[in-house]
């Protein structure tokens, strides 16, 4: 077992306690903190459901240590939208264009799609399918995350940023 | 007809969430929010960790296991093996051949034999990695032909099933023959969420389970058999299911959880790695399938012969109905006369296969479409023209001699498919060569061309199981909550029940229930049965209860029961003498309305020793055109677009139908060029999502549907099942296509670039 360490989650301070020193930050967010969006669907980097932001760097949580990430500011799909019950622009985007399908893949690709947006806010079509890449999706065939991604692009073009929602 | 066009729907939303309206996810919400719960994500007081031991061989005998060393260790707490299993060493779904944990014999790599339960997931691989069982090898029988006529590998013997069709006079042939072989890999279902779930001992000695699965009274049964308890002691609720497409109709971890959980007394999750994923669940059979064709001068097919093997692995699982289907449907949509058709499911010691979505029809429809394209150049005529000659309709007769009386507008979606325009022309952006900007394919060798292809199957169970659903439909204060134990697997029943109860009772507040064991079975998700099974046990049960309200309504106001609508969340009349404007929230405030329904599809018969008899209930078709883009020489291809038409009888949602077209395709197109299991001696090589590969966004063509709507009789509003259509003829669509920029006859699938390029016969 490690000493105590403290994350920075969602901009929150949350200490680690009794933790082993190989358990993966996927693991600490979902297992210890009560953090289960991120989703464990390959734990090798393939499939980027476990998608999160450290220090604004879109990484696979299960290939980081988790006693690695002190330090550094992480933000998971939980952080996304300032208060429960509210949807950020790609999130409403998402859950409008039929995006969402068997949905464990979905917090991965809500993490790439805010990543690439946020560096690209117009993004060609093939630049979309590159950003996208990393995270795989049995479910939808993508199509409607396409729909999705244009619809959180007209969004933002609008002006509007974040939109609460009831 | 409704039209879409490439990924856009385009006609008017019907208003509110009701039954044609785009209505969006109830747990849409939840789920871009992480705060969804699935199955993998439960948490308990005093929870400790399952993990399965599991044979590293396809064939072996076990000497002995220790587990000493395994409790030995720190944080364990237990270890199982079948000594442990106190009711029955079997398991199933539909026939009890597989043991719960292997004590004499393993017959496939990756067959549990052992289970621990640790404080810690890693104490939990620890353990395993200590526990030693003595193997002593054996060699294993992975080829099916082999195995057909082998030692039995089991005291079943090795024969699944052997389903002869007969219909017609065997003996009489066109005058023009083409035959072939081909053959289809081993893929795999590869959900993105892998098996979960969380077992707790109950007070009364049984067992709380939430678990992700296709069909929660199916696994309850089982498990209750081999933990050697009442039904009623095990109580199953769904767990948020990453996706299924048959790969959950199988027991997975249920049964070795709730063991683990009675012997421990205390809450056990098990979650499975990508690799034990791979080796804990079924796949879709690999096949071998002869064919042989002949038609007269004009086109129309005169006979047809065929003998299907497919490779069931070590246990039967479905293999015993996905042989039915391949045999049925194996003519594909066309009427032939005259038949004779052998199927084969076998075991052997490769890893078992059972559901997956298409469901044998897949793998017939890559070799009889094949055969389509081999008749019409023989004859010289066009290919699709020579599909819409021999299209069947309603009337005609299927290869069992069952007369289809439902919808089946074969001639019709091959019609509309062939209409859908074509893709731009091929990009100048390296990225959308094929390969990708990576590779070094250049733009003046690339080749585009199309290929074509129709396939059908059919709705539901057939051969005279006994079918049913069951759902509850509760008024309350005006809204209305559903239960029923269909399993939701991302498919979108929990949006369907929502615009059920909107449109027949006409309120905007339908709340789906939690679906658990506590309610009459729904039976599986699967064979595209939930829309028209448990979406007609939803119906039933709204409709009652609006008969309820009308009956009361009718009665307290003098109208005429005939002129009373629910709209917005009142119920008026629309015509008549007596006006009539209820609140259903008043009216149902203290007094709630409430009923169940079952809902059966019509009776099935099993098929005779001919193979011929009414044993399906409904069918379904599509037909799929690809346009791709080759580099002959490097063997790369990219899909650029698949336009599809497809017989849905109505669709009740054109956004989720859409993306259950599209999410079909995706699978087909990964049939078509990359996805396989491949096995060494038995073993698993690529059990990963770096060796096993599926498409990625990059990977996913631009789509063009258009879906023919006839109602199908018996049906709610007349909907079929629309989930299996697109993986059935989208991969022989794209296999033609590549074939035609090549010009080799690539008779296997995954087509693999050493395929292409004529590095492999």
């Amino acid at each position: 077992m490690t000493s105590p360490y403290v994350l920075t989650v969602n901009g929150t301070d949350r200490t680690v306690e009794d933790a082993w020193l190989g358990e993966s930050l996927l693991y600490v967010l979902r297992e210890r903190l009560g953090l289960p969006g991120s989703k464990a669907g390959c734990e090798q980097g393939e499939c980027g459901s476990c998608s999160v932001e450290l220090d604004g760097e879109l990484v696979c949580s299960c290939l980081v240590l988790s006693a690695s990430a002190v330090g550094t500011r992480i933000v998971t799909v939980e952080g996304l939208q300032p208060e429960r019950g509210e949807f950020t622009d790609v999130q409403q985007a998402f859950v409008d264009e039929g995006a969402v399908k068997c949905g464990f893949c979905t917090p991965g690709l809500i993490m790439a799609v805010h990543d690439l947006l946020d560096r690209r806010p117009e993004p060609s079509d093939l630049e979309v399918r590159e950003a996208i890449s990393g995270n795989l999706c049995r479910c939808t065939g993508y199509g409607r995350v396409f729909a999705a991604v244009e619809a959180a692009v007209a969004i933002r073009r609008a002006g509007s940023g974040v939109e609460a929602t009831t | 007809m409704t039209t879409v066009e490439t990924g856009r729907v385009t006609t008017g939303a019907p208003p509110s969430g009701a039954v044609g309206a785009s209505a969006r996810r109830p747990d849409g919400g939840p789920k871009v929010r992480g705060e969804f719960s699935f199955s993998g994500d439960l948490w308990s007081d005093g929870m400790v960790w399952g993990a399965t031991l599991r044979s590293p061989h396809a064939s072996a005998r076990i000497r002995a296991i220790d587990v000493s060393a395994a409790l030995a260790i720190p944080g364990v707490i237990t270890v199982v093996t079948a000594d442990d299993v106190p009711g029955s060493k079997f398991y199933g779904l539909e026939h009890r051949d597989q043991p719960v944990f292997a004590w004499e014999l393993v017959r496939y790599a990756g067959e549990p034999v052992a289970a621990v339960a640790a404080d810690h997931p890693e104490t939990a691989r620890r353990a395993l990695a200590a526990i030693e069982v003595d193997y002593e090898l054996t060699e294993p029988v992975l080829d099916p032909e082999v195995a057909l006529a082998g030692e039995p590998l089991h005291p079943d013997g090795n024969v699944f099933r052997e389903l002869w069709v007969r219909k017609g006079d065997p003996d009489v042939r066109g005058e023009f023959v083409v035959e072939g072989t081909y053959e289809l890999g081993m893929q795999d279902q590869a959900f993105m969420g892998p098996e979960a779930g969380l077992a707790s001992p109950a007070d009364d000695g049984g067992i709380d389970l939430v678990v992700s699965t296709q069909w929660l009274h199916n696994d309850r049964d089982q498990i209750a058999e081999c933990l050697a308890l009442a039904p009623e002691k095990v109580r199953l609720t769904l767990g948020g299911v990453g996706g299924a497409f048959g790969a959950r109709e199988d027991v997975s971890l249920q049964i070795h959880a709730s063991l683990l959980a009675s012997v421990t007394g205390r809450p056990v999750k098990m979650v499975y790695s990508r690799e034990e994923s791979f080796l804990g669940h079924v796949h879709r059979h690999p096949g071998r399938l002869w064919m042989r064709h002949s038609a007269d001068r004009d086109g129309k097919i005169v006979s047809y012969e065929a003998r299907i093997v497919l490779d069931g692995g070590a246990y039967r699982s479905s293999s015993y109905h996905v042989v039915a289907n391949a045999a049925c449907f194996s003519a594909g949509p066309y009427n032939t006369p005259n038949a004779v058709v052998v199927g084969f499911g076998v075991r052997t010691n490769n890893p078992p296969c059972g559901a997956m979505r298409g469901f044998g029809a897949v793998q017939v429809c890559f070799a009889h479409e094949a055969q389509m394209d081999r008749l019409a150049d023989a004859i010289g005529m066009d290919r699709i023209e020579l599909r819409i000659l021999n299209a069947m309709a309603p009337g005609d007769t299927l290869l069992t001699g069952q007369i289809i009386t439902g919808a089946l507008p074969v001639a019709d979606v091959i019609r509309a498919t062939a209409a859908l325009p074509m893709p731009p022309a091929a990009s100048s952006d390296p990225m959308a060569r094929p390969g990708g900007a990576g590779r070094t394919t250049d733009a003046t060798d690339v080749v585009r061309a199309t290929g074509f292809a129709v396939g059908f199957k059919n709705l539901m169970y057939a051969e005279g199981y006994d079918d049913d659903s069951h759902a509850a439909c509760r008024i309350e204060g005006g809204v209305v909550t559903i239960t029923c134990a269909a399993a939701e697997v991302g498919q979108g029943f929990v949006t369907l029940c929502q615009q059920f109860g909107r449109e027949i009772l006409g309120v905007d507040d339908v709340v789906v229930a939690p679906a658990d064991t506590s309610i009459g079975s729904a039976g599986s998700t699967s064979a595209s049965r939930q829309t028209m099974m448990s979406g007609g046990a939803v119906e039933k049960a709204c409709r009652l209860v609006r008969a309820q309200i009308v009956e009361q309504v009718a009665a307290s106001s003098g109208a005429d029961p005939d002129h009373l609508a629910f709209a917005e969340g009142r119920v008026v009349s629309v015509e008549g003498p007596v006006a009539v404007a209820v609140d259903l929230a008043e009216l149902t405030a203290e007094h709630p309305y409430e009923a169940m329904a079952r809902h059966q599809h019509r009776t099935t018969y099993p098929l005779d020793a001919d193979g011929q008899g009414d044993a399906h209930v409904s069918m379904a078709c599509a037909a799929h055109r690809a346009v791709v883009d080759v580099d002959p020489e490097l063997g790369l291809v990219r899909v650029v677009q698949l336009a599809t038409a497809q017989d849905v009888g109505k669709v009740l949602n054109p956004t989720a139908a859409l993306g259950q077209i599209e999410g079909g395709i995706a699978q087909g197109v990964g049939l078509a060029t990359m996805e396989e299991i491949i096995l060494v001696d038995g073993k698993p090589r690529n059990p990963s999502f770096t060796d096993y590969l599926i498409p990625t966004a990059l990977d996913m063509p631009e789509v063009a549907v258009e879906w023919i709507e006839v109602p199908e009789p018996d049906a709610p509003f007349g909907a079929k099942g629309i989930g299996e259509p697109p993986v059935i003829s989208s991969t022989p669509a794209v296999v033609a296509a590549i074939r035609a920029a090549t010009g080799r006859p690539l008779v296997r699938v995954p087509v693999r670039p050493t395929d292409i390029v004529g590095l492999t016969s």
